[in-house]
């Protein structure tokens, strides 16, 4: 016999389902965020989610919503995540008080995987996409990385955790860059307008962990693309997909994805996700309002996509 | 109350031609909503069930649709997956021994674009487990195969895309063609489409055909329209409607079914319900209809642990109803319209 193999450095900690009381509740600009008491993220690496059930027991809404995790605290036993009121489902979320139980499955997905000391990571955010950046950012400076933040949204009011993630990422010594659309906060104009002045001056390899809307990540990847030939530049993107069930048999949060054998498979961004390497995405193939099935995909239907 | 009343028998029985398969539980999960079993491994104690129903499984690989795939409904959801999977020969390689691997009994779900798909995904399953290595005897205690369930409610490709479960004729041309391939010690289930007019014909075809036990219902065909966009939700219009805004559709074709059986119409053969069950009392609804074991499907989605709860749940109901098992309950509310206790 052969050793076991050495557990995979990226691997998720196993997901529990738990029911969890909510500790705190506060707003965080336009969003709301849930401070719930439970263990089940305590080994969780940002990047990750945990998916809420809502609605109550009767609920006639069956499928959970997933949210990435805001922070984790070990010691305190908690973990929190940032809402987003889009419909119904996350409207309940968001009125959740101290004191309620919410039912939660996490850690659920991949995590980003940090850069080795001394390199250099770039966090890029669109709107609640900046939600986990001042977890990461902490978890960055502790390994020695150097770390700034691009954060953007439309308006000032839908940035989302700005002084958290500039309290972590100043302390780590980096910046943190602020553009907003209508220019009500900081530069007027999109995130990737400063991520390429930051690639184009880099000294050194760059680890780029963007966040947010699909048109967004692809407009990241698009600009490190790119970005003047220099030193590596690597992007990790966490993918927003609509979820059914967040752990993997549903099915319906699949993106075409270039594998290591160069072959495009549609896979799920609930487990082989939400963070993907921006390169092996097929970002031709992803709309505004959904993936199409690459024609030479692994079981694409004859002559192209059903 | 006796000890004996307060463990109820949950195990349920499905025949094969060379005899009875028990299953431990008599609780299952449901084709799609599981999918090869091991993402539910976390949740839930997977040995506990009665079985894991595997996603479909069909000869190729196949990347399924384009999404979006699904849309929440009341109570239920929309899909439009396209079967989605890795085809026979993956699934044989890595799924069934994993499921053997951890104790599990697996009900694997096969189909096909046409019978000669549906007879090598049969065959290539039949190749390997009729052996007695790591995945045990099929159809016994240390087997990891317990059934096959035949997905009829896919297009024919040579019949128009007509759905196979939509017409008698190829409904009982599916299910003799993998009966006939399929080892005598695996029992082989229909699963049926209540998309039909007259369900109990199409249950009588494949019992006729061949079929060991009947699996009721498979999705209802929906439509959901993005009212902002003014554009339909699911890339592909339309899509399987499941979850409990089926459930009284399940109980009724159940009904309907079982009822065949007890006037005469039909052989008596296991039904397996489906559709909708959210709780205990929800599964002794299909139960008490004429269903001998019940799949837990799209509820799974929200609650990751709910065919194991389902299953506890269901054995609080056997118990307040002061039976051994859950035997006893099968298509008991027909016995109540009988003895007049309805107007």
């Amino acid at each position: 016999m052969t050793a076991a193999p050495a557990r995979d450095p990226g691997a998720a900690a196993v997901p529990a389902q738990v029911r969890a009381e909510v500790v705190r509740a506060e707003d965080l600009g336009v969003y709301r965020r849930l401070e719930l008491a439970t263990v089940a993220g305590a080994a969780a690496a940002p990047g990750q989610f945990a998916a809420v059930a809502v609605g109550g027991e009767q609920s006639a809404m069956l499928l959970r919503r997933a949210f990435s995790i805001h922070a984790v605290d070990p010691a305190a036993g908690t973990l929190s995540v940032v809402v987003a009121a889009h419909g119904a489902g996350t409207r309940w979320v968001c009125e959740r008080s101290a004191g309620d139980v919410v039912d939660v499955v996490a850690p659920l997905g991949t995590g980003f995987t940090l850069p080795a000391a001394g390199q250099r990571l770039v966090l890029v955010g669109g709107g609640y996409g900046s939600a986990p950046f001042a977890w990461t950012a902490r978890a960055a400076a502790a390994r020695g990385v150097a770390v700034d933040a691009v954060i953007g949204a439309g308006d000032e009011a839908r940035l989302c955790d700005v002084a958290g993630v500039q309290d972590a990422v100043t302390a780590a010594g980096g910046t943190v860059h602020v553009t907003t659309d209508d220019g009500s906060a900081g530069r007027r104009g999109r995130v990737t307008d400063v991520l390429a002045e930051l690639l184009a001056d880099r000294q050194g390899p760059v680890t780029v962990a963007a966040c947010g809307p699909m048109a967004m990540l692809a407009a990241v990847h698009a600009t490190a693309t790119a970005c003047p030939d220099g030193p590596p530049v690597a992007v990790k993107v966490a993918v927003e997909e609509a979820m059914a069930c967040g752990v993997g048999i549903c099915m319906t949060c699949v993106l075409p994805v270039r594998g290591a054998d160069g072959a495009t498979r549609m896979l799920r961004s609930c487990t082989e996700g939400p963070v993907l390497d921006a390169d092996r995405v097929r970002w031709d193939c992803v709309g505004a309002h959904g993936a199409s099935v690459p024609a030479d995909a692994v079981g694409a239907p004859e002559g192209g996509a059903a | 109350m006796s000890d004996l009343a307060a463990t109820p028998d949950m195990g349920a029985r499905l025949l094969a031609p060379a005899g009875p398969v028990d299953l431990v539980g008599s609780v299952l999960t449901a084709s799609g909503c599981a999918a090869a079993g091991r993402e539910l491994d976390p949740y839930l104690d997977l040995t506990a069930l009665g079985g894991v129903v595997t996603k479909t499984i069909m000869r190729g690989a196949r990347s399924g649709r384009p999404t979006p795939r699904m849309a929440e409904t009341p109570s239920g959801m929309l899909n439009s997956i396209g079967l989605q999977g890795p085809g026979v020969e993956a699934f044989l390689a890595a799924d069934l021994p994993w499921l053997a691997q951890r104790g599990a009994r697996a009900v694997v779900s096969v189909a096909g674009e046409d019978v000669g798909e549906f007879v090598d995904v049969a065959t290539a399953v039949r190749e390997a487990t009729s052996g007695d290595g790591a995945l045990g005897a099929p159809g016994t205690d240390g087997g990891v195969l317990a059934a096959l369930e035949v997905n009829i409610s896919c297009p024919n490709v040579a019949n128009r895309g007509l759905v196979f479960a939509c017409d008698p004729v190829s409904a009982a041309e599916v299910v003799a063609a993998v009966r006939e391939v399929t080892d005598p010690r695996v029992p082989v289930l229909a699963k049926l489409s209540p998309d039909v007019t007259d369900i109990v014909a199409v249950a009588a075809a494949a019992l006729a055909a061949g079929a060991d036990g009947l699996v009721m219902v498979n999705t209802l065909l929906g439509v959901a329209i993005d009212v902002d966009r003014a554009a339909p939700v699911l890339s592909r219009v339309t899509g399987g409607l499941s979850g409990p805004a089926i459930r009284p559709v399940a109980v009724r074709c159940i009904w309907q079914v079982h009822a065949a059986m007890r006037a005469g119409l039909l052989p008596t053969a296991p039904i397996v319900g489906v559709g909708g069950v959210r709780t205990g009392r929800d599964a002794a609804e299909l139960v008490l209809a004429g269903a001998a074991a019940v799949q837990v499907g799209t509820v799974t989605f929200g609650d990751p642990g709910a065919p194991a709860r389902v299953q506890a749940e269901l054995a609080d109901v056997v118990r307040h109803h002061g039976a051994a098992g859950l035997g006893e309950l099968v298509g008991r509310a027909h016995e109540a319209l009988r003895a007049g206790g309805h107007p």
